[in-house]
């Protein structure tokens, strides 16, 4: 199929962002707050960075939201009272500034979230958002999309994805879904033809540095391995690396109740926590650090291929950047790689 | 309004029983009709059971679904949502989510005999299919039932156990561990694997369905294979630590095997395909 490539002039892009907004459309982009730059409302176009490799979470949370409602309730004398989450509430929204290895993790997220029984609270949060990709004209050394399959100017899970063309330059905007066409219509004059752009030159090289489903069959005949051990002797289990990670949804249910009524929410959680898994009576299935990072590696690259056909890790290098303890996901899976069973 | 997977079903506690120290049961009947008569479920099955504005817990459906109506669960207080379900008396409003999880097969298992081994508060999960097959009883041949707690207190559904000792077409063993007995303590002395040992249920076309702490099931095993009973014949449920109950949370998982969507009924067979994280 020919992908409808349209040019963006780079000064279109704040009339892009105020039609949008006219439209009242909640616009998530990168935005920089207490020295980070991660996603978040953003009320005007100049809010938005620009100058940035990888924000420090991901985008996930516009879909999966730290924590989000399942449900309300209010307690009468005899009765409850209860209220599931109304969809309707959810409003339409852009995720602006998406890089590619985010807008992966969307497909990854769905996966866990559709496996059999649907989770429609999900699948309502992101059929009302539409995906901004943005190429990347620059990587660092923790970048390794193009080892699990993404590539710096990949478009998948992006509606529209924009590729600027050199520093300064206008925008190359590929028209991926029916969702993009609808901005194309609603904003028409800002997107020109461009039927012979390409892309290629301007993105960024990012060499591939293992091979995934090598890695995924070791990962068969490993799970008694010592490696897990060594490498995880310094994870302190603070859990930093689920959280900044576009496609972990591992979740608590909790409730939070004030006074007569409440909500039951659910929040993000990660398999690194010693609590985890801890049962009532005290027993513990993966009673130890090594077992907590052996289940993040292999859930990622080996069971959820297995069951979801899908690998769970987009290459953004998040993790290693914000690891306290500089475990390093791509050393691991290289060492994993190389070490012989 | 189902679509949303996380929405719980409301349930009035009908009644309540005290089990044990800490151990009761709910018979839970559903608020609004029309959800009761759409409900179903099969011996093994689980759900999610909460009280609003503490949170939600994972137990066995302990009812047969030969028993139409209701449903039962019985649980120890031992955490934060069993404390406040503990808090709840006859009359109340409760959550209730499922039925999740495979089943035992008792299909497959008609013209067999049938023997029961339980510890302590794992007879709960198993008295759904205990009773399940007893009212098909035409269905199997010898029913055998052995039955273990620490202490004669310990022991649940203390007036089911005298029905089944009643019962002729019920053959039952109860145990207590050494110390545990009362001064009329009429049952065997000792632990679950010694007592199981002792009895020596003939293998010959009998299914096992094992259930009981860890450390029980682990010296069961060895007992049940020296009586000749192989690894396709001998079943169990495992209890992991859940939240969604269908493979989302991310809790469950041995290996690549989900106890909440895979499980949580096992033949010792697969389990031994699992991974040692359980």
């Amino acid at each position: 199929m020919n992908i409808d490539k349209r040019l963006v002039r780079k000064d279109s892009l704040e009339k892009l962002f105020d039609i949008l907004k006219q439209n009242s459309k909640t616009i998530f982009a990168p935005v920089t707050k207490n020295g980070k730059i991660s996603f978040d409302v953003a009320e005007s176009y100049k809010a938005i960075a620009t100058d940035y490799i990888q924000t420090t979470q991901s985008s996930k949370n516009v879909a999966f939201p730290r924590t989000e409602k399942i449900l309300d309730y209010t307690k009468g004398k005899n009765s409850i009272s209860v209220k599931p989450f109304d969809y309707q509430s959810i409003p339409e929204t852009i995720i602006w500034g998406v890089r590619p290895c985010d807008a992966m993790g969307t497909g990854e997220l769905s996966a866990i979230f559709n496996w059999d029984s649907k989770d429609e609270i999900f699948n309502n949060r992101l059929s009302r958002t539409t995906v901004f990709g943005f190429s990347c004209s620059k990587a660092d050394e923790s970048c390794f999309c193009t080892s699990v399959g993404g590539n710096p100017g990949n478009t998948v899970g992006s509606d529209i994805l924009f590729t600027q063309m050199g520093e300064n330059g206008d925008y190359l905007a590929e028209i991926l879904t029916e969702k993009g066409s609808a901005i194309v219509t609603l904003a028409a004059g800002l997107f020109g033809k461009a039927d012979k752009a390409e892309k290629e030159k301007y993105i960024a090289d990012v060499p591939v540095k293992f091979d995934q489903n090598g890695i995924r069959n070791k990962l068969e005949k490993f799970f008694e391995s010592e490696h897990w051990v060594e490498q995880s002797l310094r994870c302190i289990g603070c859990g930093a690396c689920a959280y900044v990670c576009p496609t972990c949804a591992c979740f608590d249910i909790q409730d939070e109740s004030h006074g007569k009524s409440g909500s039951r929410v659910r929040c993000w959680d990660s398999c690194g926590f010693s609590l985890f898994t801890l049962h009532t009576s005290g027993h513990n299935p993966r009673e130890v650090q090594s077992q907590r990072w052996r289940q993040r590696i292999m859930h990622k690259f080996s069971y959820m291929p297995e069951r979801l056909s899908v690998y769970g890790c987009t290459g953004c290098g998040r993790c290693s950047r914000a690891c306290p303890v500089d475990m390093n996901i791509l050393e691991h899976l290289i060492s994993i790689q190389e070490v012989s069973i | 309004m189902m679509d949303n997977i996380y929405m719980p079903w409301l349930m009035r506690i009908e009644k309540v029983t005290y089990e044990a120290p800490g151990v009761k049961t709910f018979m839970l009947k559903f608020i609004n009709e029309e959800d009761q008569n759409k409900f179903t479920f099969k011996a093994g099955q689980f759900g999610e059971y909460s009280v609003y504005g503490v949170g939600e817990s994972t137990f066995c459906i302990a009812s047969s679904p030969t028993r139409k109506g209701y449903i039962e669960c019985t649980f120890r207080q031992t955490g934060k949502v069993t404390n406040a379900l503990s808090g709840c008396e006859e009359g109340s409003i409760i959550g209730f989510r499922g039925p999740y999880g495979n089943i035992f097969p008792i299909d497959e298992w008609k013209g067999k005999n049938l023997l029961f081994i339980a510890g302590g508060i794992a007879l709960p999960p198993m008295r759904c299919v205990i009773w399940n097959t007893l009212d098909l009883r035409n269905n199997f041949k010898d029913v055998t039932i052995i039955y273990g707690a620490r202490t004669v207190k310990d022991l649940v559904y203390k007036h089911e156990l005298q029905e089944w000792e009643r019962r002729r077409d019920v053959k039952l063993i109860t145990t207590v561990d050494p110390g545990g007995e009362s001064p009329d303590w009429k049952g065997e002395i000792g632990f679950v694997p010694t007592i199981v040992e002792k009895v020596a249920p003939s293998s010959a076309n009998t299914i096992a369905i094992i259930c009981g702490p860890p450390v029980m099931i682990k010296y069961t095993f060895p007992v049940l294979a020296k009586l000749g009973f192989t690894d396709e014949s001998i079943y169990t449920t495992l209890e992991n630590r859940m939240k969604c109950g269908f493979g989302k949370c991310g809790r469950c998982n041995v290996g690549k095997v989900y106890v909440c969507k895979d499980g949580p009924v096992f033949t010792l067979a697969q389990l031994k395909q699992l991974p040692d994280e359980y």
